[in-house]
């Protein structure tokens, strides 16, 4: 058949710049119907870029696009829904004050009857394996659950080609096996699935063809089920990274941290509540907390770090034997516990202000940078250099602005802002989220180091390979609620994902099973 | 007092704030705060008195009056929404330069005095004791005040252009990312509050006190603000609070009347007071406010290009 | 079309242009409107703008209406630093003169040496008394302090005028709505013969001086710049938040209460029922005008009392409304808000397709 060899998607040569980087330079990609194309690449290679010059949110600066072997124009997001691409994005694009009807009608270019939108919602999520209630408002759905709106409300419009941005990085393993298999099921439909990634286990298990992209460049075309985990990992990062390494540490001393039955109701009202959590960590001791995003996460680090605090519950939270639940973070601090939140910008630092006034923001009192009141400038800026120099910080000088680094340069900077500050605990969420590869292993060595040196470390993240990299044990987070500690040596990936998926329900997985990173 | 003139004064001292609000309520839905509801009405005003003292045509002092806001809000959308200027500040710039525009123009037409708008008759009912001036009697504005938010709570709720404003109010970016034009429907919403508030202020100096007086809106521009978040972005709510604020004017006015011996000033303050009184009893109730707010009011949206 | 897109580097140079090109600009616009209105703009531009201070005795009224301005720009511009919007800065203003003059009156017939400094400590109080009604509300009851502090301002004119014209009228003043006159020793001593300079100016220095530290030196001026930019960032590090509004708000409201208190006692020597032509809404402007910095702060508060000494004049030599004044100032506060988009951005414009950059 002819029309089988023309390529849904073709795009040729296409540049995009932005001020500073050349974010695309000179794609050249081809995808074929009922295809599962990878596009794999490392934080900042330039794959958003592309996918929203895709989907028409960008103007290419240079090249063109072919959709069934004909150059088009995409001049906007509706226009590439007219021609059949369907995007589900990474960070959702949807109303949390509005119902899951809403949303998806928001989202349909012609169909303006909300009854009809409503069976199809029934219809289409039912036959995907993807149930989903129309009338539910979205702030009360889980991160899974919202994923489904974005997936379903592509699925109405019947597309051509689906992009997905990173979709599994919410999802439990066995909610990942899930989605694969629908993806699956359309790809035999004839539906083309463009499937964007860094994790080269899910990418070797779907996809048929991937195209890496570094620093902006396409730099290889292959068949990921015939390359290694390593040599696809070499491809897209385009030296080898050296791993972790661990000493061995006696984890033998008492409990740094200490949490009892603490429950919380969220500060945001569609937050989560913390129900009844209890954890300890011990001297030199790294405990993971695993979970999928939205499940409590963010109001677990608050907690900790003294944002939030359960006033009715002063007991619920201990530092080296002292209860801090009603302490604020200043005073957490000064008790020798640090806290590294997730959000860089403007919550961890402070993006138009220097690397120097971003060390005095959370070091000032533990380094003694203030004098009467005052800020002591030259002991501010040695700081601030050591954390530079001693973290590999690529940076102009002290005097930048934070918001001039990348994202792994800064959280080299913040982390290193708060290792230096000698921490006898410390509280760390999501420690090398949209960070480069080299930057990763840069910081999760400098917590192993941490730890060695008798620190007690609660690790919050939602990528399991860095939990069974840098941890001694582990629990789950799921629905605002806590599991058992186990021992990382004696819990497998599978079991982990079980309990990601709530405590209690036990679902039948079958198919792929997911292996921790250094098993490949 | 009597029940009838009393009722009737009532209407005319909150048809200025339910106009203006019903504009703003729709600006705060896509997002937007325009602060320069005073300026917009100030403008609003003197432009409709000139138009209507030229032309003799209280039709043509309306419209110049809604022309004129919907001038002065564009000014607020290019800075704000084209330019990225901070909201806060150039609503702030807007009723600052309403206040000395307003003046300056007006400064010839002191000491003028117009007819007051016509009151319509009704299908011939007006005449019909108690009701008939109440229901059928009005003048035009007082009858749009009522069509337009009832126009306003229909596009909210029921229409796909509504869905979509609220849309944009809610998120800017994901609005963006599903292609929906989020600078145009701000500007559109942006020129609606202007327009609305032009109609208050074309209310006030044609039909409220026919004559015109430097400042002459005496804060009822904030007032509306205040009313938006009293009524928790609401049209239904809108109608109730601007009534209410109506009926304590009035009743500080009467007040005297009726044998209060507290000094006048103290009188005045009252809509003032009510205001502070009203946004802390609204405003406590955080989950209300973080339920119903447009959860992207007061942010810049900035798009990739 | 036009759209803005970031420069990658912020220039240095831009936000100290801005503020000259939007008065520039302005400048350009009073052309047009003196054009419009049948005056000559040369003449206008002169009568407004240079002949003020082509005398001593003007400039010396320029630092008179300037220090108010200053004063009160200074406390705004810590506050807006923090994304705290004091707009009742007029009505601070107001209950400081209320509170000084109110003692001056009580006093009237002292001499004491400890009379003038008590006047200026009521007034500053006064000022912040009104100033902690918004804070209050704001961190109680969560209200808009822009709106709450905005309607205080209504009230506390009210206030002003039901004193005036009732308990605290002159009663020697022919029922005039007017304060009796503050007696010597409750005046601030004058700078120079001669003129009305007083020595309100002295503190609104020193209030650019003390500002300056606060903002750039002090570990307080710190955690307000923190909130102001990144409201979460300053939770983290542990700032409180109520605490930095409530700073914000007697600081304001104090400074601005000493700006009104020496105003009565200082330029206009009792209480009258209007005592400020707006200099509580022009030194937000001022504020604007000076990029929240507190050495720009003194350049805009001369740069206003210019405009509201030279609408003086040019009502009295060629006619010009007091309301272009008000007019001006609104003018410039749009073309600065504009410039200020091109220091963060650069423009795009894009004519067919093509995009052209500046």
């Amino acid at each position: 058949m002819d029309e089988a060899v023309v390529p849904i998607l073709t795009l040729n040569e296409v540049t995009k710049a932005f001020p500073g980087v050349v974010a695309n330079d000179s794609i050249d990609i081809r995808v074929m119907p009922g295809q599962i194309h990878a596009l794999l690449g490392e934080n900042g290679a330039g794959k958003s870029t592309l996918v929203q010059i895709l989907y028409g949110m960008l103007r290419p600066d240079a090249g063109t696009v072919f959709w069934n072997g004909h150059p088009v124009k995409i001049y906007g997001p509706a226009e590439a829904r007219n021609l059949g691409i369907g995007m589900v994005f990474q960070h959702f694009s949807l109303f949390e004050a509005m119902t899951v009807l809403e949303n998806v009608a928001l989202a349909l270019n012609e169909e303006r009857d909300m009854a009809k939108i409503r069976k199809r919602v029934i219809e289409v999520s039912h036959g995907y394996g993807l149930p989903l209630d129309p009338d539910r408002y979205v702030h009360s759905l889980s991160v899974g659950e919202r994923q489904r709106i974005e997936i379903v409300r592509c699925l109405l419009q019947d597309p051509k080609l689906l992009i997905l941005d990173e979709p599994t990085s919410v999802l439990t393993p066995q909610e990942t096996e899930k989605l694969f298999k629908t993806l699956r099921k359309l790809a035999s439909e004839g539906c083309a699935i463009l499937y964007i990634s860094h994790k080269l286990r899910e990418v070797k298990t779907l996809c048929e063809t991937a195209t890496i992209l570094r620093a902006g460049r396409v730099v290889a075309n292959c068949d990921p089920r015939e390359e290694t985990a390593q040599s696809l990992a070499e491809l897209m990062i385009g030296q080898r990274i050296s791993s972790t390494s661990r000493a061995a540490r006696e984890n033998s001393g008492g409990d740094r941290i200490r949490v009892t039955n603490l429950s919380m109701k969220p500060e945001d009202e569609f937050g989560i509540a913390l129900d009844d959590i209890s954890l300890t960590v011990k001297r030199g001791e790294v405990l993971g907390v695993a979970g999928v995003a939205g499940n409590g996460q963010k109001e677990l680090m608050a907690a900790m770090s003294g944002e939030a605090r359960p006033m009715e519950q002063p007991d619920a939270i201990w530092f080296d034997g002292v209860p801090v639940a009603a302490l604020g973070p200043a005073a957490r601090r000064a008790l020798g516990a640090v806290f590294v939140p997730e959000e860089r910008n403007g919550h961890s630092a402070v993006r138009d202000m220097t690397l120097s006034e971003n060390a005095f923001l959370t070091a000032a009192r533990r380094m003694k940078l203030m004098i009467r009141g005052l800020m002591c400038r030259s002991s501010i800026r040695k700081f601030a250099g050591d954390v530079v120099s001693r973290f590999d910080v690529r940076t102009t000088g002290v005097t930048a602005q934070a918001g001039s680094l990348s994202g792994g340069n800064l959280q080299k900077f913040i982390v290193g802002r708060e290792i230096l500050q000698d921490p006898g605990i410390m509280v760390i969420s999501q420690p090398t989220w949209g960070v480069d590869a080299g930057a990763a292993v840069t910081i999760r060595q400098a917590l192993l180091n941490l730890a060695h040196r008798g620190c007690a470390i609660l690790l919050i993240s939602q990528d399991l390979d860095e939990i069974f990299e840098v941890c001694d044990r582990i629990v789950v987070i799921a629905k605002g609620r806590v599991s058992g500690a186990r021992e990382i040596e004696s819990v497998s990936v599978d079991e982990v994902g079980l309990l990601m998926g709530g405590f209690g329900v036990v679902e039948v997985n079958t198919g792929m099973v997911a292996r921790r990173a250094h098993d490949d | 007092m009597d029940f009838v003139p009393f009722v009737l004064t009532v209407i005319t001292a909150s048809t200025p704030l339910l106009l203006a609000a019903t504009g703003e309520l729709v600006t705060e839905r896509s997002g937007v705060l325009n602060l320069g509801v005073e300026g917009m009405m100030l403008v609003g005003a003197i432009a409709a008195f000139a138009a209507a003292s030229a032309t003799g045509s209280a039709i043509l002092g309306v419209l110049a009056g809604a022309i004129a806001g919907i001038a002065t809000a564009t000014i607020f959308g290019f800075l704000t929404l084209t330019m990225l200027a901070n909201q806060v500040a150039t609503g702030l710039a807007l009723t600052i330069f309403g206040i000395g525009f307003s003046a300056l123009i007006g400064a010839s037409f002191v000491g003028f005095a117009l007819d007051p708008l016509p009151k319509l008759n009704i299908a011939g009912l007006s005449g019909v004791p108690v009701l008939g001036a109440i229901f059928f009697g009005q003048d035009a504005l007082v009858y749009l005040s009522f069509g337009m938010l009832s126009a306003v709570a229909w596009v909210l709720t029921r229409t796909r252009l509504g869905l979509i404003l609220k849309a944009v109010g809610e998120s800017h970016d994901s609005a963006h990312a599903l292609g929906h034009p989020v600078i145009l429907i701000r500007y559109g919403a942006v020129l609606f509050g202007g327009a609305m508030s032009g109609l208050a202020g074309a209310y006030l100096s044609l039909a409220y006190t026919p004559l015109w007086a430097e400042n002459m809106s005496a804060g009822r521009g904030w007032i509306a603000l205040a009313l938006v978040v009293f009524a928790t972005w609401r049209p239904g709510r809108l109608l109730f609070g601007a009534y209410m604020f109506g009926a304590i004017t009035i009743l500080q006015l009467h007040a005297q009347g009726w044998g209060v011996v507290i000094p006048s000033q103290f009188m005045s303050m009252l809509p003032y007071l009510a205001t502070v009184l009203v946004l802390v009893l609204i405003s406590s109730d955080r989950i209300r406010i973080r339920l119903n707010a447009p959860q992207c009011i007061g942010k810049v949206f900035h798009p990739a290009q | 079309m036009i759209r803005l897109e970031p420069r990658g580097e912020v220039s240095r140079i831009w936000p100290l242009l801005t503020p000259l090109i939007a008065i520039l600009l302005t400048l350009a616009s009073g052309v047009a409107i003196f054009s419009a209105m049948g005056k000559d703009p040369g003449l206008a531009l002169y009568t407004y703008f240079v002949q003020p201070v082509s005398t001593i005795y003007g400039v010396t009224e320029l630092l008179v209406k300037a220090a108010p301005l200053v004063l009160i720009g200074m406390g705004l511009a810590i506050g807006f630093r923090a994304n705290v919007w004091n707009i009742g800065a007029e009505g601070q203003f107001t209950i400081g003169a209320i509170f000084g003059g109110g003692f001056a009156i009580a006093f009237h017939d002292s001499d004491s040496i400890l009379l003038l400094p008590g006047i200026l400590f009521l007034g500053v109080l006064g000022g912040m008394v009104w100033g902690a009604i918004p804070a209050y509300l704001r961190t109680r009851f969560n209200a808009n302090e822009i709106l709450t502090s905005l309607m205080l301002t209504y009230v506390s004119i009210l206030l002003l005028n039901y004193l005036v014209h009732g308990p605290w009228r002159d009663p020697g003043g022919f029922n005039f709505p007017e304060s009796r006159i503050f007696s010597a020793s409750a005046m601030m001593p004058t700078l120079i013969a001669d003129s009305r300079l007083h020595l309100g100016f002295v503190f609104a220095l020193l209030a650019i001086l003390v500002g300056w530290l606060l903002l750039n030196r002090s570990v307080i001026g710190f955690q307000l710049r923190v909130v102001g930019q990144a409201p979460a960032a300053a939770r983290h590090a542990g700032f409180s938040q109520n605490k930095l509004i409530w700073y914000s708000f007697l600081l304001s409201g104090g400074l601005a209460g000493l700006a009104g208190v020496a105003e009565v006692a200082g330029t206009i020597g009792q209480l009258l029922p209007t005592i400020s032509p707006g200099y509580g809404f022009t030194a937000i402007i001022v504020a604007f005008l000076g990029r929240l910095n507190p050495f720009g702060v003194l350049l805009g508060g001369l740069v206003m009392a210019l405009s509201y000494l030279g609408g003086e004049i040019a009502q009295i030599e060629i006619g010009l409304p007091a309301a272009v004044t008000g007019l001006f100032q609104g003018i410039l506060l749009f073309f600065l808000l504009g410039c200020d988009a091109l220091t963060h951005n650069r423009i795009k414009f894009s004519i067919a397709g093509r995009f052209v950059r500046i």
